[in-house]
């Protein structure tokens, strides 16, 4: 059973090229809107600063997950090869510090492993993906953001939303088709 | 620079001459738009493919059973199959592990190094050369886990707890290699399914409704190209090939530590890690060369497979040819400079006085002295004589391997166990359905995923810069650039 009830998400505006995109972002974020994000095909430079986004703190995460995987490493070797099970072969020494150069290639690649997955998995939990729906989707125009169309998009949760300042704002800066994006709840 | 200055002001006022502009070339040609961008990629799998490619395909599965059961055969029957004997004990198997991981290596290349040397050009060739590492390290896996012999104890080469309560010895250098690779194959794929993310929802959001549109749009993660999420696209991206970087360098360092650190004459060289990075390379790109040259031919990407990217690649290979040279030159070299009978007798062997110097000759042929027809900008330019030294690039790599591993080892310290090594049937059709196996994977990757990174190459043009004005004069396009005596000055603006 389907209702008629719809909550809405934000407004929805296009923009012709990224030099309006850009300028666009330098205006939704001097009106000090919190809650709005753009939409490109492609990352563009400079746009960061526009609207006000902060630098990622993803390389610290990754930081830590890469010490994890040396001291894994480390640790796996100097157990094994120090306590457990120590293999003296080829005349090099068994244990100790003597022997770690030895055990560098492993720290290594395991450091570069570790960071590798918490780079991918810090990424989606930052982002929040995946995720299988968004009421963005829900607007039929925006399907072209994965080919040539830009657009601006102030959701509903921003405490300056209002249904026609928004609108009235958002053509002001030169978005067309400004459309309401409504989501079924 | 003072004369000319003097001269010039006390000149009666000349007409203004409009400076020759210094344009670089256009890194897309004929000014292509976003959406033909999106068409010209997406249409390669939203279309049906050219005969050409079922031509290709068929076979390569073929080919691919062809490896299976040569494997099987193995298997069943035992490691006798395989020409290796005392003394060479590492044949065909090692030697096609190192060809093929070293072909990987282009891949990360320009994946990771250009990426953080800011080389742009590489967004139109990034995708699939990730995808050719990706594959080319699959075929070189196979080898050491079959060698080991009874591939059904390869998990011993993990280190997790057994029955036995044996673990690894992490002082060797076989054991490195298993991280090594292991680590190169999962950061790859890591790498390779991070960039593809956007494009799959190109790729979602061009789909009708159906099971494509539901596997595309599970795999892009329910991307919507947000700006908060490009910025940490972006700097994962970046840690990921930061990561690679070394990663890459440290793989065929640790392949060639499987030589370096043993004591055999030949193989015994500090020079092995930076000679085979280097040579990895080289064979990599004659690899992506080999691969992209038909592929825009035959799926009309000329417009973002350009002849510059060609022409850059040439370079890479003309330079990492003649570094690959310069070892072979110094091996020489220090054989006779450290007085070591043995090192010298190696070399002496393996130019000349063992049967096997064929394959020095052809190697030296195909790695240092065919490359070197590319200081020529016609033969860069010129697709046919680019197809060509990559052949025998591909080849020489081959041959590179083998004296390295084989010739060395047929010949190796007592001339009473010197033996030389004849591969067999399992051998040879063992290592051509390798190629089929490979070459399938390509052809899957063609069929089901975009061949160049789109979103990347959108942001390379002129017009994704935020400053771009809209109404300035275009960019001089590719023909005007031709018919122009000098290619690298654009015509004066007023023209």
């Amino acid at each position: 059973m389907s209702t008629t009830l719809k909550r809405v998400h934000g407004y929805l505006a296009e923009f012709d090229s990224v030099h309006d995109l850009y300028h666009a972002a330098e205006h939704v974020r001097d009106a000090g809107y919190q809650r709005w994000d753009c939409h490109s095909p492609f990352p563009i430079h400079g746009l960061d600063a526009a609207m006000g986004v902060k630098r990622s703190k993803l390389p610290w995460i990754v930081f830590f997950g890469g010490m994890a995987g040396t001291t894994t490493a480390f640790l796996l070797q100097y157990v094994t090869q120090n306590l457990i099970y120590p293999t003296v072969v080829q005349a090099k020494p068994t244990v100790g510090v003597w022997a770690l150069p030895a055990w560098f290639p492993v720290m290594f690649e395991l450091t570069v492993l570790f960071s590798a997955f918490t780079t991918l998995f810090a990424l989606l939990a930052i982002i929040g993906l995946p995720r299988l729906n968004h009421p963005i989707f829900a607007s039929t125009r925006f399907a072209k953001f994965s080919d040539d169309a830009f657009f601006v998009c102030i959701e509903a949760r921003d405490p300056k939303f209002t249904q026609e300042g928004t609108k009235a704002f958002l053509e002001k800066i030169g978005g067309k088709h400004v459309e309401l994006v409504e989501d079924d709840i | 620079m003072e004369a000319t200055a003097t001269a010039t002001a006390t000149t009666p006022t000349p007409a203004p001459t409009t400076p020759r502009i210094l344009e670089r070339e256009p890194l897309v040609l004929n000014n292509r738009s976003y959406s033909w961008i999106t068409n010209r990629i997406c249409g390669i799998i939203e279309n049906k493919q050219p005969g050409l490619w079922w031509l290709l395909f068929i076979p390569s599965v073929m080919l691919t059973g062809v490896m299976a059961f040569g494997f099987v055969y193995l298997i069943s029957t035992g490691v006798g199959v395989w020409g290796q004997q005392q003394p060479v004990a590492w044949a065909w198997d090692i030697t096609n592990f190192v060809f093929w991981i070293g072909i990987g290596h282009a891949g990360t290349l320009i994946s990771a190094i250009l990426f953080l040397t800011r080389q742009k050009w590489r967004t139109s060739v990034n995708r699939a050369a990730e995808a050719m590492t990706i594959f080319a390290v699959m075929c070189a896996g196979v080898y050491p886990m079959f060698h080991v012999g009874r591939v059904w104890m390869v998990w011993f080469l993990a280190p997790v707890p057994n029955a036995n309560a044996i673990w690894q010895n992490f002082k060797s250098p076989l054991l490195w290699d298993v991280f090594a690779v292991s680590t190169y194959f999962s950061v790859s794929v890591v790498f390779w399914y991070i960039g593809l993310v956007p494009d799959l929802a190109t790729l979602r959001d061009r789909c009708k409704a159906g099971l494509k549109k539901r596997l595309y749009g599970m795999f892009a993660l329910g991307w919507r190209g947000a700006n908060r999420h490009w910025s940490h696209y972006e700097t994962a991206y970046m840690l990921l090939a930061a990561l690679s970087t070394p990663l890459v360098l440290s793989v065929h360092s640790v392949v060639s530590f499987d030589f370096a650190t043993s004591v055999v004459p030949g193989w015994h060289t500090t020079i092995f890690p930076p000679y085979f990075v280097a040579g990895a390379i080289f064979g990599g790109f004659a690899m992506v060369l080999t691969l992209m040259i038909p592929a825009r031919k035959i799926y009309g990407l000329q417009d973002l497979i350009t002849p510059k990217h060609i022409d850059n690649m040439a370079k890479i290979i003309l330079l990492t040819g003649t570094i690959v040279g310069y070892a072979y030159c110094m091996e020489l070299f220090m054989a006779y400079y450290s007085a070591n009978p043995y090192e010298g007798a190696a070399f002496l062997l393996r130019t000349g006085h063992s049967g096997s110097w064929p394959y020095y000759y052809a190697m030296f042929f195909c790695n240092v002295i065919a490359p070197q027809i590319f200081w020529f900008r016609w033969a860069r330019h010129n697709m046919i004589a680019v197809m060509i030294v990559c052949m025998f690039v591909n080849a020489g790599m081959w041959y590179e391997r083998y004296v390295i591993i084989v010739t060395t080892l047929e010949v190796h310290m007592t001339p009473g166990a010197w033996r030389y090594f004849e591969a067999t049937w399992v051998d040879n059709w063992t290592f051509i359905g390798t190629f089929g196996f490979f070459m399938m994977n390509f052809l899957l990757f063609l069929r089901f995923l975009p061949v160049i990174a789109i979103g990347e190459v959108k942001g390379v043009l002129p017009q994704s810069n935020p400053h771009y004005d809209p109404n300035a004069e275009k960019g001089v396009q590719e023909e005007d650039l031709m018919n122009y005596p000098d290619r690298h000055v654009a015509k004066p603006a007023t023209v």
